[in-house]
Order: structure tokens, then sequence, then C-alpha cells
């Protein structure tokens, strides 16, 4: 599904990767670790096609409608509802089922109470489960995620677990954690970085 | 039919961006009103025709920055260019959207300025409308284009009037003469010639503005 060889990235004189080999198989669940400032979110934007490598290549069988990348950022809008977000990514995405997926997923992680209050009146874990229903929304092939259990609460981080274990050996990972020991159990693979 | 639905989706967006945060078509309401007014009171006399049709295109080309100005500012300030640029949809279209809603709020505050200007100065012809017309569609699709290129840089709000007003010295030349002349044809055939020539190059190379 990825396969990465002696990938690097520099911004001007600034190496911020250098050499990465490594590669995810199609079911694969590869957890990047490091530390602050190692390149784990460029690496990840490199996968997801938002960033290009300055050295070495990068294959990606998934296409942009198979991709799932959670980012820092939420990637939804503040001023719009939670239903109004999702309801544009599922017509960018042409859902078929658009809104019986929507509310499913709005559903699994807790927001269908809040789906008419704008993201803007959302905690920071609130806006971080939205996220990760626009990720899932369409029901990508292969899931980059970075920090996904960033801002998320207990109860929100179970959901997640639950949701991982579900779609691990049906999909492709590739997450990025600073908790490596919580995802243990789901990884195929880890490859860490050095700052 | 998909291209269409995915820039109907977009631009449905960014109006009800508008709609809920209200931050930039009263400005650009309050601008133009403004400026018919301050013109109105500095002017000497009864100005010509020909001096107060400048001035009705210097009002509309700075109401247009200013919306220009604002067209990607939630995608900057919430990041969420990623989130589009991500989606499978021909990335062409997040730019034709953007032109269209930014086109809705220009037009609306021309429904504003036309009447202002005909009240303070002259009568407004269907020549200058169809100058109006015409002159948006071209300061849209190149604003638009390059309010995207704008974003990605530091120094933004500078970048944005410095490569848009050069850009559309076309736009104001062929905008002047319209309003001006008897026979405004070769004049309205020059603007449709340069929206037609920029929209196929805007539309064309947006992919390269979103992309690294």
């Amino acid at each position: 599904m990825l396969d990465a060889r002696r990938l690097g990235k520099r911004y001007g004189e600034k190496r911020v990767l250098r050499g990465i080999d490594f590669a995810v198989p199609r079911g694969g669940f590869l957890v990047v670790t490091g530390p602050n400032g190692s390149g784990k979110t460029t690496l990840l934007r490199i996968c997801a096609g938002l960033a290009q490598p300055t050295e070495g290549t990068i294959e990606r069988s998934a296409t942009r409608a198979q991709l799932g990348y959670l980012g820092h950022e939420s990637l939804v809008y503040r001023e719009l509802t939670a239903l109004e977000n999702l309801d544009l990514y599922g017509r960018l995405y042409h859902l078929a089922e658009r809104r019986e997926r929507i509310g499913m997923v709005l559903e699994r992680f807790g927001l269908w109470e809040a789906r008419h209050q704008s993201v803007a009146s959302y905690s920071r874990g609130m806006t971080q489960r939205l996220a990760l229903c626009r990720v899932l929304l369409h029901e990508p092939e292969l899931l980059v995620l970075d920090e996904p259990y960033s801002a998320l609460d207990e109860a929100g981080a179970e959901l997640l677990d639950a949701q991982l274990a579900e779609l691990r050996g049906e999909r492709t990972f590739l997450l990025a954690t600073h908790d490596p020991e919580r995802v243990a159990s789901l990884a195929t693979g880890r490859l860490a970085l050095a700052a | 039919m998909s291209y269409v639905r995915d820039v109907g989706a977009l631009a449905r967006k960014d109006l009800l961006l508008e709609l809920r945060a209200r931050d930039t078509l009263p400005a650009m309401l309050l601008f133009v009103a403004a400026v018919f007014v301050v013109f109105h009171f500095t002017l000497p006399g009864s100005p010509s025709r020909l001096e107060t049709s400048g001035l009705l295109w210097v009002a509309i080309l700075f109401t247009a920055l200013l919306g220009l100005g604002r067209a990607f500012v939630p995608e900057r300030e919430q990041r969420t260019l990623d989130g589009l640029v991500l989606a499978p949809c021909d990335r062409s279209a997040i730019w034709l959207a953007k032109s269209l809603a930014t086109l809705a709020f220009l037009a609306a505050a021309e429904v504003v300025a036309l009447p202002l200007y005909a009240l303070f100065f002259h009568r407004v012809g269907g020549a200058t409308v169809a100058a109006v017309v015409l002159a948006d569609l071209g300061i849209c699709a190149v604003g638009t284009f390059l309010g995207a290129m704008a974003v990605a840089t530091r120094a933004r709000d500078l970048i944005l009037p410095l490569l848009f007003l050069p850009l559309a010295i076309p736009i104001v030349v062929g905008a002047v003469g319209a309003t001006v002349v008897a026979s405004p044809g070769r004049y309205l055939g020059f603007l449709a010639l340069y929206d037609a020539l920029f929209a196929v190059i805007c539309w064309a190379s947006f992919e390269y503005v979103v992309s690294e």
C-alpha cells in the first residue's frame, strides 16, 4: 500500500527527514514514533500527498478517494455545524448514502446530539472527534493519522481504540503517536524517527 | 456532472460561511458606499462623465480587492485547504467555487454601488452594466487565483494587491473604454476575451497553486 525508499525532505537549508525506508502492506499498521521535531508530521504529510519529498521516492497505491488523513488541524470549518462540515466532505467524496453515513459516524463518536451546533462552540476534544468522523466518513482504505489521541478524553480515546481495533486488518494504517504503547497490540510494525 | 456538483457544494460552503461570519460583504458594502460619498464631496463642481467613470472603476476594483483578500481567510485560519486538496474532486473546482462566491459578493456590492454612482454623478447606461458584468468575471477569476497564491505567503496582504493590480490594468482599460465611448462593442469584446483567456489559464493552473 505504501513503499518509501530513501525518503528525504529539506526546507531550504534545514533537513527534516533523511534516508527513510519503509513499506506498509495492505492491512498493515505502522506506528511512527519520535521526539518533537523528528519529522513525523512531515513524513505523514508526504505519505498523504500533501508534501513532496526532496529526496527518494514514495509509492502509494491508494487514490485520494481511498485516503483518510488526520493532521494536527481538524480540517473542518468553525462557522459551520458538524452536519454541514460532514455534508460538504460527503459531497466532495461523492458518497452514495451520504446522510446515513454521516449519521452513523456522528453516532459512533458521540456527536449526534451536537450535530446542529457550530464547531466554534465545540471543545477541543469534540472537534477532534469530528475530525475523526471526517476521516472515517468515506471509509478510506489507507488511514494516515497524526496524533489521533490528541485532545481526546478517556471516553473519546476508548472510542478511537475500538474503531482502530475494528478496522485493523481491513484497512492500512500509518499512525504517529507519542504513546506507542496504546496501539502496541494493533501494530504490525514500528518506525522510530530520530531527532 | 460531478464537477458541477463539486463546484456547487464548495460555493454553497463559501456562501454559508459568509452568512454566518458576515465579515466580507458588509465591509465591501460600507467601503464602496464610503468611497462614493467621499468622491461626491471632494470632486469640484460637476465632474465630467470621463472623470467619474474612472472613479467608478477605481471604487469597483478596490472593493473587489477587499473581497478577494478575504476569499481564502477561512482556509488559511482553519487550515482547511488541506482537506479540500485531499478530496477526490478536480482541484480547479475549489478555484471556480471561490470565484463564484466572490462574484456573488461583488455583484451584491455593485447593486448598492451603481445606484449610488447614478445618484451622485451620472446615469448608468446599459454599456456600463455590461462592462461591470464582464469586468467582474475577469476580476474574480484572476483575483481568486492570485488570492490562493498569496495566502500561502507570509506577506499575503501585500502580495495580493501587488500581483492583482497590474493584471487588472487591461480590465480597467476595457471597462473605462466601454463606459465612455459611443460604440462600446470593441471594449466589451476586449473584456470578454480577457475573461476567457484568464479563466482558462487560472482553471488549468490552479492545481499547481495548491500543490506543494
